[in-house]
């Protein structure tokens, strides 16, 4: 599970630890994804693991958009703009739960016959579920591509710079609005991904990405803003803490450990694990 | 400059006394519960916001978990008072500074981080809160607690028959956040918060306490949030941790400070004024299709107003002379 906290984080990693821009509609992000792939189940029997690429693309375009019609307005702001970023990608998110219970009702819905959903592995004895396991393996390689893409790539560069000194880097001839669309866009096709893998095991409903994001927003800062293996890292120890509490104090206290993890790592280093601003 | 201030600062007294007292007369005019309940909860969320606007605007410590010491409130007053029988009265005072004490226990490893780290440990230790309260079985758990009825009186501060004494004490508390506000604003403290604001690292080398000024704010602002809290569970007379502790309320009482203007003194009260009747007439009008209509209306306004007011709706009527002792 802890890993499918990461795959959930990592595309938050990009926009709010990467690109310093608050998102607080990132849950609804995955909301969406979980529909889109419900419903490309629904009508074209496309199985979300296939979907998937599907989605990851249509949400790629919906993050760009979002960015070029709202955000890049909000991030314009002179004054107070951190309260501005909140309250806009807040409303944003009231604006998204509202259409999607007006067009998709607040039924809860779910695929019902998955490739994944409900089967078990058994690996040397031990039975993994199946969504959990491929949740795994596209996380990792989800962050490993973004690893990559960051720090190896010249538009990883650009990002970084573009957050670094806006006007240096509008000198040197790089459009940062065309640089933190692409990376909006990147970062909820990220987001897509793990709600397409979700949406195989998970009910889908139009508040489903609130219970989601505080969890990952805990995530990333939990390994620091501005570093992708800190947001890698920090699902992992979510994951880890969430299945050990769970143990101990009765289910609906599951996330108080996962909390108070945060609270204790960022009194500790007020910068999260790996954070870099 | 000096004497436009004290000029300024007297000129904003008499508004708020005009608008106190017209605020006083309303119901002479407004016989309609609708209307009535709205207006108390006007009143009650421009007390909250005013609360909130002197840690998160004044002293620029950004919290979006007050909810936690609003729920403290409202727990305090009514465990005290459905256990132990002790009158709402006590059980305010004591809420408020049980918040108090708990928000300056909370500070000293709070006040050490910084921005997005800052924020979302208001947020998770509000949550936390929330879940404890869900699973603590001698306060009702997740089934809070129904405050029992013991007829009319302002001796428990319960009224059956007629909205008018929550609407006064509304007025009440909002009144005494904004004077409260109004008269820290140019006390030693309230110099020293904008400082913090602006820039700590320079105000520390300049002998401001960085460190006690933050307590301070959060003490004073916890406390009146926690009377609120008190007063919202007395209004309602039943509680449980979503309903007095959920997110929502930390987003509630940041909202109409940051509508109308963070930092500023009349910022919360505008802010208040447009946005609470706005979500209730919303909610009245396309709540009940229960298609989230209300949540379009609603979202689609936060996000326009947000971006086109940065500043808040104050900002429109601000000449540059009155921004030097605005911000």
């Amino acid at each position: 599970m802890g890993l499918l906290y990461g795959l959930i984080a990592v595309g938050l990693a990009l926009i709010f630890g990467l690109m310093d821009v608050t998102n607080f509609a990132h849950g609804e992000f995955l909301m969406i994804a979980m529909y889109l792939s419900f419903f490309l189940f629904a009508f074209f029997a496309i199985d979300p693991l296939l979907s998937a690429p599907l989605v990851a693309a249509a949400l790629f375009i919906f993050g760009a958009v979002i960015y070029l019609l709202i955000v890049r307005f909000a991030m314009r702001a002179k004054a107070n703009a951190g309260m501005v970023q909140i309250f806009t990608t807040f409303g944003l998110a009231i604006v998204m739960r509202g259409l999607a219970q007006f067009f998709f009702t607040p039924d809860y819905r779910s695929i019902p016959q998955s490739w994944l959903g409900g089967k078990t592995i058994s690996v040397a004895g031990i039975f993994l579920p199946e969504p959990q396991l491929v949740g795994a393996l596209v996380s990792i390689l989800a962050f490993a591509g973004l690893y990559f893409f960051i720090h190896r790539t010249d538009f990883g560069r650009a990002l970084e710079a573009t957050r670094e000194d806006p006007g240096a880097v509008a000198l040197v001839g790089i459009d940062k609005n065309r640089v933190f669309a692409f990376g909006w866009g990147l970062g909820a096709a990220l987001v897509g991904l793990a709600g397409a893998i979700m949406a195989s095991f998970f009910y889908i409903y139009p508040d489903v990405g609130a219970s989601f994001a505080l969890i990952a927003y805990v995530t990333v800062a939990l390994g620091g803003f501005g570093s992708v293996f800190g947001a890698f890292a920090g699902g992992i120890i979510v994951g880890l803490v969430e299945a050990v509490t769970a143990l101990v104090l009765p289910p609906s206290l599951k996330s108080v450990g996962i909390y108070a993890v945060y609270l204790l790592v960022v009194f500790i280093r007020p910068r999260g694990l790996f954070g870099s601003i | 400059m000096d004497k436009d201030f004290a000029a300024r600062r007297r000129r904003d007294l008499i508004i708020a006394a005009v608008l106190a007292v017209i605020a006083a007369l309303t119901p002479l005019f407004v016989k309609d519960v609708v209307v009535q309940n709205i207006l108390i909860l006007t009143l009650m969320y421009a007390g909250l916001s005013q609360s909130w606007n002197i840690l998160s605007g004044y002293c620029g410590q950004i919290s979006l978990g007050h909810a936690l010491y609003f729920g403290l409130g409202a727990y305090t007053t009514e465990l005290l008072f459905t256990k132990f029988g002790v009158l709402p009265w006590f059980g305010m005072l004591a809420g408020g500074v049980v918040s108090a004490l708990i928000a300056m226990g909370l500070g000293y490893p709070f006040f050490r981080l910084r921005g997005h780290y800052f924020v979302i440990a208001t947020i998770v230790i509000a949550e936390i809160g929330l879940l404890l309260f869900h699973n603590w079985e001698w306060a009702g758990a997740a089934m809070g607690i129904t405050i029992p009825i013991r007829g009319d009186s302002w001796l428990k501060f319960q009224f059956l028959r007629t909205k008018l004494p929550y609407f006064y004490f509304a007025l009440a508390l909002c009144c005494l956040a904004w004077f409260v506000t109004w008269w820290l604003e140019n006390s030693k403290w309230g110099f020293w918060w904008r400082a913090v604001k602006d820039n700590p690292e320079a105000a520390e080398s300049l002998g401001v306490d960085v460190f006690n000024s933050k307590m301070g704010a959060a003490a004073v602002s916890a406390f009146l949030v926690a009377v609120g809290g008190s007063f919202y569970a007395q209004f309602v007379s039943y509680i449980d941790p979503e309903s007095v502790m959920g997110f929502q309320f930390s987003l509630l009482m940041a909202l109409p400070a940051v509508l109308g203007g963070i930092g500023t003194l009349w910022g919360p009260v505008l802010g208040a004024a447009i946005l609470i009747p706005l979500t209730e007439l919303t909610r009245f009008k396309f709540g009940g299709s229960g298609r989230g209509v209300d949540l379009i209306v609603y979202g689609t306004l936060i996000v326009l107003i947000s971006l086109a007011l940065p500043r808040g709706l104050l900002s429109l009527f601000s000449r540059p002379k009155k921004t030097g002792a605005a911000r």
